[in-house]
């Protein structure tokens, strides 16, 4: 049986006024402060570290990203937190504020499909996220430029922009969950401690307890299978997803993310950079991987929904 | 196709197990204001949320303005008003922006929502307050401003749940007032409440509602006959003549006479039999003190009913 008209009809509409909520909210007070602080922390620590250590490397406006100097992370751990934060901060009561201010049956009583509202909700969130992220982004170049002196190579901007790609893809997993847990519950509280919780434990306990469970499971012998069984669970953690994609991207040198053979080391210049293709060739099931869970994520947001009654 | 603007036939909802709408089938006429009554939980708002294509269909068919809700939920959502049981806006935005949004997922344009949004809120009288945030607003505004979104989509039928729901008896007059107006201006309202007798001034049929079935379909004189046994009841206070009672008994077309209380006789009678009872207790020499037309309300058809019902079950049992 179809449906008449287009699913989409009136998206565009939900987008726009989600942004403008979003942006003209306190929330996003917030969010502009912590880009600001982190994109300050982030240089100041990688500039003091890169000056001490001015080695001949060729990718030196990378290290701006990766270079971490105690007690401050590097600028890529920094957004390993805030990415999913802010997704979280952004999504977790999409729905559910839309059922307790009891707004929902009026606007599906409005000639739209649920399917444009809460598309509309995602797209929304994830361009607000995208837009943080290209603040941020250009404030740690910006600052970078001025304190280095150093100006980047092509290379290295198209390293650092497809690093910024990567980065919205990470934090659109995390929205989809956040807006998948808004549906499913009706208290927002309940939806962002889930949401929380379900971060914290991929993000820092799983891959932890990844290892464990292989040794656990795969016969000592067999150290390669070992191996290779933690790491392909660690891999269902989309932190350890992004944290390896970052890796090959901003580590030129990375060859591969998995164990490496002898025989694969054959005829291999040690330390010699990747090209910019081959180092996303590294990545890309990672990326994908990413790209996937997030639209599984957001599958399922979509049919709960589908199936939900409006009546509060 | 029947020019009808709501048609059920046989609409049913279930629940797993549960059947919340049963097999309910009633139609509604171009103009009409038509009252859906029952306790809560009788299945009315899932009632209308099947009209509105909001929740699936379990069996039957439902035709808005001769389009499908299933199929074309589009069509009969640009066409229909909704106004849901204590609705909500958004509360960080003011009204106009509120409609404003509304009338952009109608797709209209820029200048012609202008124009409609002011329109519609000068129509609930809003106007003054149009600029105001809706955090700001009472309850009673708030119920006039989903009024006025119905206005403003210029829907031709307007479904309003529980409109009178906690409101104070001047605002739901107010609201009830608005309702009328509608009607006025050629739009079909469906109208769900258990506020009885605030509804049968406005309706013009109503159905009771009970347990998912529409127990009784009329307008509320029709459903005063069938339920209370017909007729009409007079009530006469009097200071006692010799035999009023005897007397008033024996006026043609009264079926009973009861004393209610010293003084008070209570008549039940096939018409309007005021003058001869005012001739009979003068005639008696007694003196005539009141004499009133009980009507038959929605309040006492409704109570009578799920009493007579519940006796039934009773005797059953």
């Amino acid at each position: 049986m179809r449906r008449e008209g287009s699913a989409l009809h009136g998206l565009g509409v939900v987008v726009l006024k989600e942004l403008t909520d979003h942006l003209t909210s306190a929330r996003m007070r917030v969010l502009e402060w912590l880009v600001v602080l982190t994109a300050l922390a982030a240089v100041y620590a990688a500039i003091t570290q890169i000056r001490d250590v001015t080695a001949q490397d060729p990718f030196l406006f990378l290290r701006l990203f990766t270079t971490a100097r105690d007690p401050l992370p590097s600028f890529v751990s920094f957004l390993g937190f805030l990415a999913p934060l802010m997704a979280i901060g952004l999504g977790f009561d999409a729905i559910n504020s839309e059922h307790n201010r009891r707004t929902l049956s009026r606007i599906l009583s409005q000639p739209i499909y649920r399917d444009a509202l809460l598309f509309g909700k995602f797209i929304a969130g994830l361009c607000v996220l995208a837009i943080s992220f290209i603040a941020l982004w250009l404030l740690v170049i910006g600052l970078g430029l001025i304190m280095l002196g150093v100006p980047p190579g092509g290379e290295e901007m198209a390293r650092a922009l497809i690093f910024l790609l990567v980065t919205v893809v990470y934090a659109g997993v995390w929205l989809a969950l956040a807006m998948l847990f808004s549906v499913i519950f009706r208290s927002a509280a309940t939806a962002a401690l889930v949401t929380l919780g379900i971060w914290l434990f991929f993000s820092v306990i799983w891959p932890a307890l990844a290892p464990a469970i292989a040794q656990a499971f795969v016969s000592p012998d067999n150290q390669v299978l070992q191996i290779t069984a933690a790491q392909d669970l660690a891999r269902l953690s989309p932190s350890t997803l992004f944290g390896e994609t970052v890796l090959a991207i901003l580590h030129p040198t990375t060859r591969t993310l998995g164990p490496v053979y002898l025989d694969q080391l054959q005829g291999a210049v040690m330390g010699a950079p990747l090209s910019l293709g081959e180092s996303v060739l590294v990545a890309w099931p990672q990326i994908v991987g990413m790209i996937a869970v997030s639209i599984l994520l957001f599958v399922a947001g979509y049919i709960v929904f589908q199936r939900q009654e409006v009546r509060a | 196709m029947t020019d009808m603007v709501i048609e059920a036939k046989g609409l049913t909802k279930r629940y797993g197990a549960a059947t919340a709408v049963d097999g309910v089938s009633f139609s509604i006429a171009p103009g009409e204001i038509f009252g859906l009554l029952g306790p809560n939980g009788a299945g009315k708002t899932t009632m209308i949320l099947m009209l509105l294509g909001l929740t699936d269909i379990s069996g039957g068919e439902a035709r808005v303005l001769g389009h499908d809700p299933v199929r074309e939920p589009l069509a009969v959502k640009r066409r229909v008003g909704y106004l849901p049981d204590n609705v909500g806006f958004y509360d960080y935005l003011t009204a106009a922006d509120n409609l404003h949004y509304t009338a952009r997922l109608m797709g209209l344009s820029s200048a012609e929502r202008k124009q409609r949004v002011a329109d519609a809120l000068a129509r609930v009288g809003l106007s003054d307050a149009a600029e105001k945030k809706v955090k700001a607003y009472s309850h009673g505004m708030k119920q006039r401003l989903g009024l006025a979104e119905i206005i403003m989509k210029d829907a031709r039928v307007a479904i309003l749940d529980e409109p009178t729901n906690g409101l104070d008896p001047q605002a739901s007059i107010e609201l009830l007032a608005l309702i009328r107006s509608l009607k006025a201006a050629g739009v079909s309202v469906l109208l769900s409440s258990h506020l009885l007798d605030r509804v049968q001034s406005v309706c013009d049929r109503v159905a009771l509602f009970s347990a998912g079935k529409i127990a009784l379909l009329g307008s509320v004189s029709e459903l005063g006959r069938q339920v209370l046994g017909g007729g009409y009841a007079v009530e006469v206070e009097a200071d006692a003549g010799e035999g009023v009672s005897l007397r008033l008994g024996a006026i043609p077309g009264v079926r009973g006479v009861s004393e209610t209380a010293p003084g008070r006789v209570r008549m039940l009678c096939d018409r309007d039999v005021r003058p001869e009872a005012a001739a009979a207790v003068v005639a008696a020499g007694g003196r005539l003190k009141s004499l009133m037309l009980d009507e038959s309300s929605l309040e006492t058809i409704y109570t009578r009913y799920f009493q007579s019902v519940e006796e039934e079950a009773r005797n059953a049992a």
